[in-house]
Parts: structure tokens; C-alpha cells; sequence
């Protein structure tokens, strides 16, 4: 072995310096990106409203008519039937997240973006939608349509 | 690692990167004991760099409007996360970008480094200045409060006394009479989009005529090569030169991260119109000169508006300014002198009232 041979010692030297180097390099870019990155992260945003809403007095929807009402961040339908029956549902679309609608001439919702039908239970019944809508619990409290969250869903 | 090798040569072999390179491989920088001010251009392209980059982040989250622009902002300050420190670099960097500039300008000056050919290399950089400034007057505004307001409203009231054009200068940037939510979505255009892309084509105008003349030689120290050719040297760009205005760009990025995390920028109050104006109203440090040099002109010059005169001799100091390199060559040396000359006075000026701003009640 060669004793003060430099051509053998030098590389490993300069391989700590580069290890060093490039490693002080990377940290502190590393410390660069990371802030950026939490940056880009939206802070949450409050959910208002909670699991209940009012969503009408009663009286302000006729029959074989609906509206749709803010349900915490999400839009709701809420809707009278013909026969006087309320029925509330997620008003987005499972397909791509549009915003359904009560269509009073095939009683049925419809979604205007890529023409998916859910009956009035929700289902799914023709077009992309791949799921049914959530349906919501509909209670009268006096004169208040009172709109809820089914528990455990 | 192998597809990595196919793609470069891929690349290569259309692109001939060694071509490419090669002015850059041969450039060199002339070392001398005054090298150290090539540096100041470049930190301030980096800063400039580093505006881009934090004025987009800035982007994601601000509203330019009356209604929620300094709420906004509250919420970059308060809710986003490190959103203080995306605010404070990109407030910070701004202030330090203008003050390398006025560096640079003044080291070039003194250097003499505007002498033909590269005349044309301090005009674009004179009006890269203006620019910069430009930038600073717009963006004091959109975070849209009490002394951005009424900061505007001196501002581009001043801008509103130049004769025969001032009062409609007035307006279009106002957009209207008043400084309203109007002059607030202006800004923000002129800040975000027509002051970034002018100064885009020019900085590459500029850096493009600094390659092509490549660095001025102090004319003392040419003289001493010139007599002695073997005490002249220089130095490879790339890798050395490169390498430490890296370091230099590194030196910048740790004076601009203790400021902006040790001294966060504030927010102050929201904008009220209808308010009266608070104490101490002053504008941007490098504004502070022309301010308070105008407050110190009496109303009436003889019998010239004083306000007028001072607007308009800074008016044509400013484009006298950008011409300077032209005076360079008159009469054998008596041109260059004047030039030393003036530079020091304004460099004195501009120091002393900027001083005389910040005592002065």
C-alpha cells in the first residue's frame, strides 16, 4: 500500500466535503420548500350551520315545487311533493359535483351538466350519477321545515 | 440513471449543448480590488427572482378589492399557514431590492462602468429603477390601509401637478378623481401584470447587452493593466465566478430570512376615506427624499408654484439622470469629472434628506 500516495487519500476527502456540502445544500433547501408547501394548503374553513338548518317556513312551497337552500358549506334541494310530501336531498350531483334540480314536469331530479335522473328517494335511475343522492330527515316544528342529517351517515 | 443519460443525450443531440454553453464556458470577469460591486446587479436579480415567486404565492390568497383586500391579507397574516412569512419576504425583499438597485446604480456610476459601449446598458437599468420604483408605489397600496391610502393620495396627487398632462395622469391611475376601490384594482393590474412583463423584456435587455460588452474594467485600473499587462487577471465565470455570486445570492437569502422572520411586516389599519389623515404620514424610505425635499420649497418660488418647481426639477434630474452616459465624452475628461461630481452631490443629497425625512416632524 502507498503510504503518502494523494491520488488514494484525496477522493475520499472530497467526497466528505461534497457529502457535507451538498447535504447543508439540500437541508436548507429543504427548509425552503416546506414552508411553501404548508403555504399551499388552505387553511379549513369553519363549517356553518352544523347537522340542522331551516330550510322554509311552511307555506312557501306549493305542492309539486322546491328550492334549493345552504346546508352547511353544501347546497340542499328541498322539495314539496304533489301529494304534499316533503323530501329533502343533497342538492350535488354524484357524478361531477354539479348542482341537481326538481324537474316538476318528470318529477324527478335532473341534473343539468351531463342530464343524470335520481327519483325522489335519491336513486340513481338513468345517466352517469354513480351513487344516489344523500337524503336528509324532514321534520315540521312549528312553522319551521325543519331539514336534519340522518344519524350515521 | 441510464434513461436519465437517454434523455439528456436525446437533448443533446438537437440541441448541441455544448454550443450552447460555450459563450458561457469562455466568459470571464476581470478580478481587481473593486470586483466585489459586480455583485450587487445580480442580488438584485435574485430579490427580483424571489419577488416573482412569493407575488404569485401572495396570489393564491389575496382579494383585490376595497371590500376585502385588507382583510385578506389579515387572513394571510393570521389564518394561512407561514403566511406571515410569505408576506414579510416578499415586503422585505421589495425594500432590499430597490436599496441594491440604488447600490448598483451608484457603484456603476462611481466605477465608471456606463462609459462607451455600454451606454445603452445603463439606460435600460436607469429605467429599470424607475420601474422598481414603480413596483413599490403600487404595491404600498394593496394591502389597503390607512397610511397605503393616504400615501396614494399624495403620491398621485404630486403625479397630478405636472402641467398640461398631470391632471389626466391623475386620473388614469386613480381611475376617477379619488383614490377609491377604482385606484385599488388598478394597481393591483399595473403591480401583478403590466409592470412585471416590462420589466421582464428589460431585465433581459439588460443582462443580454452585459453579456454582449461583458464587465467594464474601472478606467484607473485598465490604465495600470494597460502600463503592466501581467498584473492584469480574471476569472473564469463558470465555475468560479458563478460559485460566488451563488454565495453572494445565499448571503442576500440569510439578511432577507432574519428580517422577515425577526421583524415581520405590519399590517396598520384598515383604509378609511372618510377619515381624517393620521400623524406622520410619510412615504417609502426611498420616496423620503423627493417628500421631504418638496416639503422644504417654499409655496411661492418668485413667482412659480413651489410645489410645481420641485416636480419638475426632479423631473428633469430624473431624465437627465438616464442620459448621463452621454455627457461622458465631452471635452477630454472635463465630461467624466462633471459626472464624479454630480454623482457624489446626488448620492448626498439623497442621503441627507432622506436622514432630514426621518428626523423631521
Amino acid at each position: 500500500m502507498p503510504t503518502n500516495d494523494s491520488s488514494s487519500v484525496k477522493p475520499e476527502r472530497r467526497r466528505l466535503v461534497e457529502i457535507l456540502l451538498g447535504g447543508g445544500l439540500v437541508a436548507s433547501v429543504i427548509s425552503f420548500i416546506y414552508p411553501v408547501l404548508r403555504y399551499l394548503v388552505p387553511p379549513p374553513v369553519a363549517d356553518l350551520g352544523g347537522d340542522e338548518v331551516v330550510a322554509c317556513k311552511k307555506g312557501d312551497l306549493k305542492p309539486n315545487s322546491s328550492k334549493i337552500f345552504r346546508f352547511g358549506n353544501r347546497p340542499a334541494l328541498l322539495l314539496l311533493t304533489a301529494e304534499g310530501e316533503y323530501r329533502s336531498l343533497s342538492a350535488t350531483c354524484t357524478h361531477l359535483s354539479c348542482t341537481v334540480q326538481y324537474r316538476n314536469d318528470l318529477h324527478q331530479i335532473w341534473c343539468a351538466c351531463h342530464n343524470g335522473m335520481y327519483d325522489l328517494n335519491g336513486k340513481n335511475v338513468s345517466g352517469p350519477p354513480p351513487r344516489p343522492l344523500e337524503v336528509f330527515t324532514v321534520n315540521l316544528r312549528g312553522d319551521d321545515v325543519v331539514v336534519r342529517r340522518k344519524q350515521g351517515a | 440513471m441510464k434513461l436519465l443519460q437517454q434523455a439528456y443525450d436525446w437533448l443533446d443531440e438537437r440541441l448541441d449543448f455544448k454550443d450552447l454553453i460555450a459563450p458561457l464556458v469562455k466568459k470571464t470577469v476581470p478580478m481587481h480590488g473593486r470586483s466585489y460591486w459586480y455583485f450587487l446587479g445580480g442580488i438584485t436579480l435574485f430579490l427580483f427572482m424571489l419577488q416573482v415567486c412569493t407575488g404569485i404565492l401572495l396570489l393564491l390568497y389575496y382579494r383585490p378589492s376595497a371590500g376585502e383586500a385588507f382583510e385578506s391579507v389579515q387572513y394571510i397574516m393570521t389564518r394561512v399557514q407561514f403566511g406571515w412569512l410569505i408576506r414579510s419576504i416578499h415586503s422585505w425583499a421589495a425594500n432590499l431590492m430597490i436599496f441594491t438597485a440604488f447600490a448598483h446604480m451608484f457603484s456603476v456610476l462611481f466605477l465608471k462602468a456606463y462609459r462607451k459601449p455600454r451606454e445603452l446598458t445603463w439606460v435600460t437599468g436607469m429605467l429599470l429603477l424607475f420601474l422598481a420604483m414603480g413596483f413599490g408605489f403600487s404595491g404600498y397600496l394593496l394591502p389597503w390601509n390607512t397610511l397605503a391610502f393616504f400615501a396614494t393620495k399624495v403620491g398621485t396627487d404630486i403625479a397630478g401637478q405636472v402641467p398640461v398632462v398631470g391632471k389626466w395622469i391623475m386620473i388614469f391611475l386613480r381611475g376617477g378623481e379619488e383614490v377609491t376601490g377604482a385606484t385599488l384594482t388598478r394597481f393591483f393590474g399595473f403591480h401583478v401584470a403590466v409592470l412585471p412583463g416590462i420589466t421582464t423584456v428589460l431585465i433581459g435587455a439588460h443582462i443580454f447587452l452585459v453579456q454582449r460588452f461583458g464587465m467594464s474594467v474601472p478606467p484607473e485600473v485598465e490604465e495600470r493593466w494597460k502600463a503592466a499587462p501581467a498584473e492584469a487577471s480574471e476569472m473564469k465565470f463558470f465555475p468560479s465566478f458563478f460559485l460566488r455570486e451563488m454565495m453572494a445570492w445565499y448571503f442576500a437569502l440569510a439578511v432577507l430570512g432574519v428580517l422577515a422572520a425577526l421583524l415581520p411586516w405590519e399590517l396598520g389599519t384598515k383604509a378609511d376615506p372618510f377619515a381624517a389623515a393620521p400623524l406622520g404620514i410619510k412615504p417609502e424610505w426611498y420616496f423620503l427624499f423627493m417628500f421631504q425635499t418638496l416639503k422644504l420649497i417654499p409655496a411661492k418660488v418668485w413667482f412659480v408654484d413651489g410645489e410645481l418647481l420641485g416636480i419638475l426639477t426632479f423631473g428633469a434630474a430624473g431624465g437627465l439622470w438616464v442620459l448621463l452616459p452621454f455627457f461622458d465624452g465631452a471635452a477630454r475628461g472635463r465630461g467624466r469629472r462633471m459626472i464624479l461630481g454630480v454623482g457624489i452631490f446626488a448620492l448626498a443629497f439623497i442621503l441627507a434628506m432622506t436622514v432630514y425625512g426621518y428626523v423631521a416632524k
